[in-house]
This record gives C-alpha cells, sequence and structure tokens, in this order.
C-alpha cells in the first residue's frame, strides 16, 4: 500500500491554560502558568494543594442533562476537543469517510472522578445500590466512544491506556493507521480528568508531587504538579487535504516507541533515547534536522536529567543547537492528554516559528544542560520537531513532527 | 542501652524488603541492601505506619542509608506533639 503524508487539518484544546486553541496558544507564548491552588477538591488532607485545573468551564453549556448524565469529566473534555478539532478543519464527515475515518484516544485513568464518588459511596456511605451508568462512565474508552457516536464515526475507533505516554502511543497509532491507507482520516489525542480525592492520595503517596509549582530542568524543581484537559487532531491524508483546500497547520512526519524493560518508576535515559531515535528513523530524519523538542519535562529530579542524558545520547554535538522547552510548567501534567496537549504546542510552534518557553525556571541544573527556552518564548527557525513522553511502566512514544 | 527505635528501623526495612534482620545493620546504605527509590518510598510508608508519623517529601526523598534514616526518624519524633517513645497502638 502506498504511504500516505498526513497533514494535520484541525486541533481542539481545553486545558488549564484555555477552553479552545485561541486561548491557549497566546498563553503557552506569554510563558503564563496556570498552576494554582486546587478548587475542585477539598486539599486540607492533602501535602500538595496546587493543579493545574479548566476553569471557565461549564458542562452545561457543552451537554444537555440527559448527555451529562453518560459523561465523566474526561469523556466531556474529549468531547469537547474532538467537536472543535472538527469544525477548525472543515471537513464533511460524509458517510463514505465515515467508515474510512479512525478515532485513536488516550487516557490513563478513564472516568477517575465518576469512578472515585462510587466507590465512596459503596466504602464511605455504605450505599447498597450504584447508579446503573456507572461502568459506561469510568471506561477508558467512553471518551473515544461518545466521539465515534456523536460524529457517526465507524472506521477503528480504540482507546489506549499507557500512563503519561497514553495520547502520545494514540496519535502514532492513527498516524500510522491514516499513512498506512487504513483510513482517509482520524481525530486523536487524549484526555484526563485526575482531580479526585482517592488519586490525589495516590499521587501523594507516590512523594512525586511538587509542594509549589512545576519547574522543569531548574535546579530547585521539586516535583510535578497535576493537570487536566484534553486536546485532539484531525489528522488527513494530505492529498485529500490539499484536495479539499484544508489549511494544513503541519504534518506528522514519525513515530517512534520503546520499553526500558527496567524499573516500574525509576526512568533510564537508553528508552527515551530509542524512542527518540525510532522517531527519527520512522520519519527518515537526522538528527540535525529537528529545531525543537518539547520535553516530556515532568520537573521531577529523575526524569529532567535522565531526558536531557537522552537527548544528548541520540542528538550528539547538535543536541546544543536545539531548542528544548517543557510546556508542562504551564498546563501542569494532564498524564495520558499529556502528550496531546504538548503535540498542539509543538504544531502549533513550528507554524508559527516560536518555541513556548520552560516556565517557572530560576536556576540552570548542570544535570540540565540543555537550551531550556528559560520563561520567555522565542522565535526560531526549524522545519521539524519532537514531542517527548515517557511513561511510568518504562514506555516511551515519541512524535516527529513537521512544518507544514 | 538498647535503642529501640533503631531496633524497630531494622525490624521494619527487613520485613518490607523480606530480607533476613541479620543482613540490615545501623551502617547499610540503601543501596546496599538493594532498596530502589520505589522501595525507599515503600520502607516510609511502613515507617510512618509504625510510629504515627508524616514524614515530609523532601526528608523521606534525601534518606538513602539506615544511619540517615534513624537521625531523621529521631529528628521528626522529637518534634511530633505525640509520644517519642513509640507507636500508640
Amino acid at each position: 500500500m502506498q504511504r500516505q503524508r498526513v497533514a494535520i487539518t484541525g486541533m481542539g484544546v481545553i486545558c488549564a491554560l484555555g477552553t479552545n486553541l485561541a486561548e491557549t496558544w497566546p498563553a503557552l507564548l506569554q510563558g503564563k502558568s496556570a498552576i494554582g491552588p486546587i478548587q475542585s477538591v477539598d486539599v486540607s488532607k492533602l501535602r500538595f494543594q496546587n493543579g493545574a485545573e479548566v476553569r471557565g468551564y461549564d458542562p452545561a453549556q457543552h451537554f444537555d442533562g440527559n448527555r451529562l448524565d453518560l459523561l465523566d469529566r474526561f469523556s466531556q473534555f474529549a468531547l469537547v476537543a474532538a467537536r472543535q478539532a472538527l469544525a477548525d478543519s472543515g471537513l464533511k464527515l460524509v458517510p463514505e469517510l465515515a467508515g474510512k475515518t479512525a478515532v485513536v484516544t488516550g487516557s490513563c485513568l478513564g472516568g477517575q472522578i465518576c469512578q472515585d464518588a462510587a466507590y465512596w459511596s459503596v466504602y464511605g456511605e455504605r450505599a447498597n445500590r450504584l447508579h446503573p451508568l456507572t461502568i459506561p462512565r469510568i471506561m477508558a474508552n467512553a471518551g473515544a466512544s461518545h466521539i465515534s457516536m456523536e460524529l457517526g464515526i465507524s472506521g477503528p475507533v480504540f482507546t489506549v491506556s499507557t500512563a503519561c505516554s497514553s495520547a502520545n502511543h494514540a496519535i502514532g497509532q492513527a498516524f500510522w493507521l491514516v499513512r498506512n491507507g487504513q483510513v482517509q482520516a482520524a481525530i486523536t489525542g487524549g484526555s484526563e480528568a485526575p482531580f479526585a480525592f482517592g488519586l490525589l492520595k495516590a499521587w501523594e503517596a507516590m512523594r512525586v508531587v511538587s509542594p509549589d509549582t512545576c519547574r522543569p530542568f531548574s535546579k530547585d524543581r521539586r516535583g510535578l504538579i497535576l493537570g487536566e484537559g484534553a486536546a485532539m487532531l484531525v489528522l488527513e491524508a494530505m492529498d485529500r487535504a490539499v484536495a479539499r483546500g484544508a489549511r494544513v497547520y503541519g504534518e506528522i512526519v514519525g513515530f517512534g516507541m520503546s520499553s526500558d524493560a527496567g524499573h516500574i518508576t525509576a526512568p533510564t535515559f537508553q528508552g527515551p533515547a530509542n524512542a527518540m531515535a525510532a522517531a527519527l528513523a520512522d520519519a527518515q530524519l537526522a538528527p540535525e534536522q529537528v529545531g525543537y523538542i518539547n520535553a516530556h519535562g515532568t520537573g521531577t529530579a529523575g526524569n529532567d536529567a535522565a531526558e536531557t542524558r537522552a537527548i544528548r545520547r541520540v542528538f550528539g554535538s547538535h543536541a546544543n543547537k536545539l531548542a528544548v522547552s517543557s510546556t508542562k510548567a504551564m498546563h501542569g501534567h494532564a498524564l495520558g492528554a499529556a502528550g496531546a496537549l504538548e503535540a498542539v504546542a509543538t504544531v502549533m510552534a513550528l507554524g508559527e516559528q516560536m518555541v513556548p518557553p520552560t516556565a517557572n525556571f530560576t536556576t540552570p541544573d548542570p544535570e540540565c544542560d540543555l537550551d531550556v527556552v528559560p520563561n520567555q518564548a522565542r522565535a526560531y527557525q526549524a522545519e521539524f520537531a519532537l514531542s517527548n513522553s515517557f511513561a511510568f511502566g518504562g514506555l516511551n512514544a515519541v512524535v516527529a513532527f513537521g512544518k507544514s | 542501652m538498647p535503642d529501640e527505635i533503631a531496633d524497630k528501623v531494622l525490624s521494619l526495612i527487613a520485613s518490607t524488603k523480606r530480607l533476613p534482620r541479620e543482613r540490615v545493620t545501623l551502617n547499610s546504605t540503601f543501596e546496599e541492601l538493594g532498596l530502589d527509590s520505589l522501595d525507599a518510598i515503600n520502607l516510609m510508608f511502613e515507617v510512618e505506619s509504625e510510629f504515627d508519623i508524616t514524614v515530609p517529601d523532601e526528608v523521606a526523598n534525601s534518606i538513602h542509608s539506615v544511619p540517615e534514616m534513624i537521625e531523621k526518624l529521631k529528628t521528626l519524633l522529637a518534634k511530633a506533639p505525640s509520644s517519642s517513645q513509640g507507636p500508640p497502638e
């Protein structure tokens, strides 16, 4: 089957920085951190108090009551982002195309907020019955299924759950489906809504959440900050996109995966390096052709040093010429949606030739000695960029993007 | 004079990591005992339960050996409002 070039023709996003692309991209360029006190959960019994929550979002403005009965917050975000992306693309999903369109989403947690509330009612309140919609609300594929049902998409639809790499693994599968001609279009990305008390206690126990803010690559970094939201991309075969006169934001040009086969939580540098190298090979790119990396950059002591080493391993002396930023300092770590939010940041960075900064940066760390674009966005020239996601469990997924 | 806190710490390490008690000494580093970062967090969880205290993240993440653990635990117990003589249970 002939390989298709894969165009990105639509993007939708809802996150702590904004409820659409028009709000989110300028905020990313301003280096504005949306991290603040968690408001949706009582944090009085938590050791950390801050998160990156979506603000100014009223579910009733997007869904009627009957529909909301079925939707955990993570599914709502998935649908909101997918609707935006499809409208942005101008793609008309006529019946013939709908059967040749895929939906591939990432989610680490599924309907965590509904699950937490349901389990509290049986354990804490001794309820003898649970709501009959509990299972359809909490299943990890709920977001993907609702996108499929609402838009009438009847091609391949599935969800990938690989912790913090979920969205990148999802985007990579959708990219390959389009590139290989299995489908003509895809809606892909990730969604997550992790602000549920039980889950926050579990994160607290991991001792990796920062007590103040997220400072990727900074010597005084103290851990990650959880975020929520969703982002979706519309992918189309380039020929089809050009034929219908679509606006092309950029291309996905390669995808690489690897596993550390090491430790369940401690990162290595070899696994991430292998995934970056695999993405470059899949894209048939030389390292010198890459100008920007949107880093995994969680702001934990372990990740940022290991990721720096991995980048140096893959890029050699060219590593000194790369702009490398972590936008998690602004939108938080949205777990299974992280790669999707960062895909939007990376595509916009290539399209506008502006690198969003690593916000909250204070002090260089010799173990993170890359140009991390501290605090100020920067104009640059580059044709290609990578977006890194590395998950607990040692699962690494890297997407390579090209400028349109 | 026996050091009850140190004894309890040694026993907790042995039971948490399923090591023979005699392998865990007052001078052992976590590396020597085969404890990685996740094992250390698990151990801290057991220590918090045993001594009824809360160990702040940055204290927990700075402990890499048995002597560091005992020293920092004693400091925390001295500051804790409850008795420093052991668990309330």
